[in-house]
């Protein structure tokens, strides 16, 4: 495979960001292969953890996140009807490690929701899975590692991260 | 949370609100092969006494004690029928139906929330300030588990309950829309909580529960009866 360049990744994180911000998610999904996870492990637990025998706040599978879309562009997804707004800042990106035809990328990120005159903040760093192929990636994992202690602050995830 | 404490305990033992306020997780287990089991949303409230109340009713999501659905498969069903006869030969029959079948929402006054549905959580909750509470829940599990039950039990959990669900973010929406709404008491200074009052068997989507819980809290801060 051809070595790839850490701009290249970056362009598709930014794009990735902005169908976030956009609400565009059934475009997001896309992005994911359909063997894909989404994992959001709760604040306590080790990077590599596994949902299967520790609580996550988000473990989703390809399904379950298909799902998860379907249920944020719904009229009764309470939590996000009318839509927040969000601004997902992706920063710090790095190629960890090419392995086959996979690319392990890290990436810090801040993302602020606002809704109803208050706006929370999220932050931490995201690792990636990702599967380069026609000239752009495929997210084959998407795992976010919160920094925050907890949710107090904020009290729940309703957007994705 | 952005929301007065005792509105958790409201919503936490409310069994009115489940298919509206969470019709998207309904939407999931019906558009997800066989996550529904063919039980219908059934039960009554209990007024506990000194303010504690529960709800017990039957409902069609899986239950990891021992309330199988069709998307668990050959190997949840051989898991599910080993936990029940476990219950069966400790406890009998009615017993173990009970445990198994019936979810319960265990509201112990002021703040303890012990919620045995799709998995069991306990969770209490102070107030910071008048509308800011912080919640701690955790998930229960039985000590003896086998790797398929831990697994499929934890995601029965976040399906539903914890920050990031299919649920429970819009029971947080909902308990700071109201939050918001209790900012106009000087208008309206009361909350109908009647629903199902002088029945004899008050149904689990009454709201006795509530009436349990705010007529002891009405008593211990103002001293009276309420």
């Amino acid at each position: 495979m051809q070595a790839i360049a850490r701009t290249e990744v970056e362009d598709f994180l930014f794009a990735e960001a902005e169908l976030l911000d956009e609400w565009r998610l059934p475009e997001w999904l896309e992005l994911f292969t359909d063997d894909a996870i989404y994992y959001v492990p709760a604040t306590d637990l080790a990077v590599d953890a596994s949902p299967d025998n520790n609580l996550f706040y988000v473990a989703d599978d390809r399904f379950r996140l298909s799902e998860r879309v379907k249920r944020l562009m719904k009229r009764t997804a309470h939590a996000e009807f009318p839509h927040s707004r969000t601004r997902h800042l992706v920063s710090n990106v790095r190629i960890r490690k090419q392995i086959g035809d996979e690319l392990e990328v890290s990436s810090a990120f801040i993302t602020y929701r606002t809704k109803d005159g208050v706006t929370d903040t999220y932050f931490g760093s995201n690792r990636y899975r990702l599967v380069p192929g026609n000239g752009t990636f495929r997210i084959k994992e998407k795992r976010c590692l919160l920094d925050s202690e907890g949710l107090r602050a904020q009290g729940r995830v309703s957007i994705i991260l | 949370m952005r929301a007065n404490w005792k509105l958790l305990t409201e919503n936490s033992i409310d069994g009115y609100h489940a298919l509206t306020t969470h019709a998207t997780y309904l939407d999931y287990l019906k558009s997800a092969t066989g996550a529904l089991a063919q039980v219908a949303f059934e039960g009554s409230a209990r007024d506990l006494g000194k303010g504690h109340a529960v709800l017990e009713y039957k409902a069609p999501w899986g239950r990891p004690v021992a309330q199988w659905i069709p998307s668990w498969g050959e190997e949840g069903k051989r898991e599910l029928s080993r936990l029940y006869d476990g219950l069966l030969t400790r406890f009998g029959k009615e017993r173990a139906d009970r445990i198994a079948t019936f979810n319960r929402n265990l509201f112990i006054f002021p703040n303890l929330v012990i919620n045995d549905i799709m998995a069991v959580t306990v969770r209490t909750y102070y107030p910071a300030a008048p509308d800011f509470m912080n919640i701690s829940a955790w998930a229960l599990a039985p000590r003896e588990e086998t790797e398929w039950a831990r697994k499929y039990r934890l995601f029965n959990f976040l399906e539903f309950l914890g920050p990031g669900g299919f649920a429970t973010p819009d029971d947080v929406e909902a308990l700071e829309q109201c939050q918001r709404g209790f900012r106009n008491s000087a208008e309206a200074q009361w909350n109908d909580i009647s629903k199902g009052m002088g029945k004899e068997n008050p149904s689990y989507d009454d709201e006795l529960q509530m009436r349990a819980f705010w007529s002891n809290w009405n008593e211990h801060v103002f001293r009276v009866p309420a």
